[in-house]
């Protein structure tokens, strides 16, 4: 029988019939608890956060700092970022964290796929930097993004915020609900360019420029 | 500079922060009783949801105060968010000995090895397969491998506590290591973090991610920590304490705790709107 199946991906969020409808039917989750000051030695990989293919001729670099409430750069967070591929396409690939065989060590990508998926900590100055492709619009005439996480020892539960490049400014304004924040707010969402091909993203945990964080309803 | 804290201090902060947070998601009912016209659906949203995870501006964890957004994060419902995907693992990034922490080193670690197992689920109970699983903890005298870790207890010359796994096809993940040892911390004079592992957990959704920690039942430091404290429902708390699992001992080699995940997701308003 063959019956078309949704791209398993797809399933998340579209799936209907017997299902329970209703929140008291739910698993509860599990709570989230802080990421801590000592991930260090565990979760940054090498290559972590150098998505782009080596050698690429259209990798962007795109880097900022991150300020706590008092405008001190944050030394212990950790970002993450998950993207399109230039195309547009959500697949990704496996390979963001591929091992030596022979020593178990992380290696680093194999300069060929994109997996979409970087994680970098943030140095002593609250620093980090990626580089990567240029998303493509995950739907036609959408606007790109790179899909953001923050962790960091203080915060009891990750952050999620996106970069958008300079170049799709009216189009993110035009967003339904993205557009609708004051100008200053949406402009937290916004990477500056520093010159070609190189981009910066500061993010502001708490405080008067704070960045627009953003929450999605799953579950 | 003030003095710092007590624990009487903290313990006291965190009474105020729990009734508050009880104020704040007990009249269920009694909203819905008292303005009738209030949209039960709002009132899930505001009430029993918010409960599952600790806010983030939690005064007693002094760590946050600097931390937390004061704003509100802006609700995305846009089905083809790219957070509704999420990254994918697979062979080439796990060994088979990632998850056995005991053995990364040439000697064997001291402790007590204990095998960490269990599943993870979608809220529907569906298993979360082929994900990426990484742990991350203090050796058995509660210290971390790390220049930052200052307590002074020993470091374990066969022992840096990280793994990872990817989950199987029914969500299973497994783990081999020593139990951590409970550490002091700084957040306020004589404080303890109960013995705990941390867990970074991926779904098949961005959205669905989860770092946390997992704890050891029965420990006595549980209602000190300002941290498990942050979440402000007990059954909450419970779900981020392993069982003891008596199957999952290993004669003569390790003791066994059993610990399930559930990731947020899918997201419960998508089916009530498939459901009018």
């Amino acid at each position: 029988m063959m019956t078309e199946l949704p791209h398993a991906r797809d399933e998340l969020p579209r799936t209907r019939g017997p299902q329970p409808h209703t929140r008291d039917a739910l698993l509860p989750p599990t709570p989230s608890q802080t990421v801590g000051p000592f991930y260090g030695y565990a979760l940054p990989f090498p290559g972590g956060g150098d998505l782009a293919p080596a050698g690429a001729p259209a990798t962007l670099t795109v880097h900022g700092q991150v300020y706590d409430g008092a405008g001190v750069p944050v030394p212990d967070a950790l970002i993450e970022i998950w993207q399109t591929d230039p195309a547009g396409s959500t697949a990704g690939a496996p390979g963001s964290l591929r091992h030596d065989p022979v020593t178990g060590n992380v290696v680093g990508r194999d300069g060929v796929r994109f997996t979409g998926f970087g994680r970098v900590p943030t140095d002593a100055d609250g620093h980090w930097t990626v580089r990567t492709l240029a998303p493509g619009a995950p739907r036609p005439g959408a606007v790109p993004y790179l899909s953001v996480l923050v962790f960091a020892r203080g915060l009891l539960h990750h952050l999620h915020t996106r970069i958008h490049l300079p170049e799709h400014a009216e189009a993110l304004a035009a967003d339904p609900v993205l557009g609708a924040l004051p100008p200053e707010r949406l402009g937290t969402l916004l990477a500056t360019r520093e010159r070609e091909r190189l981009y910066r993203f500061d993010i502001r945990l708490q405080g008067e420029k704070e960045t627009v964080f953003l929450d999605f309803p799953v579950g | 500079m003030s003095t710092p804290p007590t624990q009487t201090d903290i313990d006291a902060e965190i009474a105020t922060a729990h009734a508050r947070a009880q104020e704040g998601t007990r009249p269920q009912g009694r909203t819905r009783a008292q303005t009738p016209a209030q949209s039960p659906i709002r009132t899930r949203v505001a009430g029993p949801e918010a409960r599952h995870h600790p806010p983030r501006d939690f005064p007693p964890y002094r760590s946050s105060a600097l931390r937390f957004p004061r704003q509100r994060p802006v609700p995305l419902s846009d089905p083809e968010a790219v957070e509704l995907t999420g990254p994918v693992f697979g062979v080439t990034d796990v060994t088979a000995l990632d998850s056995d922490l005991t053995r990364h080193h040439q000697g064997a670690p001291l402790g007590e090895r204990i095998t960490v197992s269990g599943r993870v689920l979608d809220r529907l109970g569906r298993p979360v397969r082929g994900q990426l699983v990484e742990v991350w903890q203090a050796n058995a005298s509660g210290r971390y491998a790390h220049q930052l870790d200052q307590h002074p207890a020993p470091l374990d010359p066969n022992f840096t506590g990280f793994g990872r796994c990817l989950t199987d096809d029914e969500g299973r993940y497994a783990f081999t290591t020593v139990k951590p040892g409970a550490y002091p911390w700084r957040n306020h004079t004589n404080a303890w973090r109960p013995a705990h592992i941390h867990f970074s957990v991926f779904g098949e959704a961005f959205a669905q991610r989860l770092v946390t920690q997992m704890y050891f039942p029965g420990d006595p430091l549980f209602p000190y920590d300002p941290i498990l404290q942050s979440v402000t429902d007990q059954a909450a708390r419970d779900r981020l304490v392993a069982a003891w699992d008596h199957t999952l001992t290993v004669p003569e080699w390790s003791l066994g705790y059993r610990w399930d995940i559930v990731l947020d997701g899918p997201a419960a308003t998508w089916f009530e709107e498939g459901r009018e």
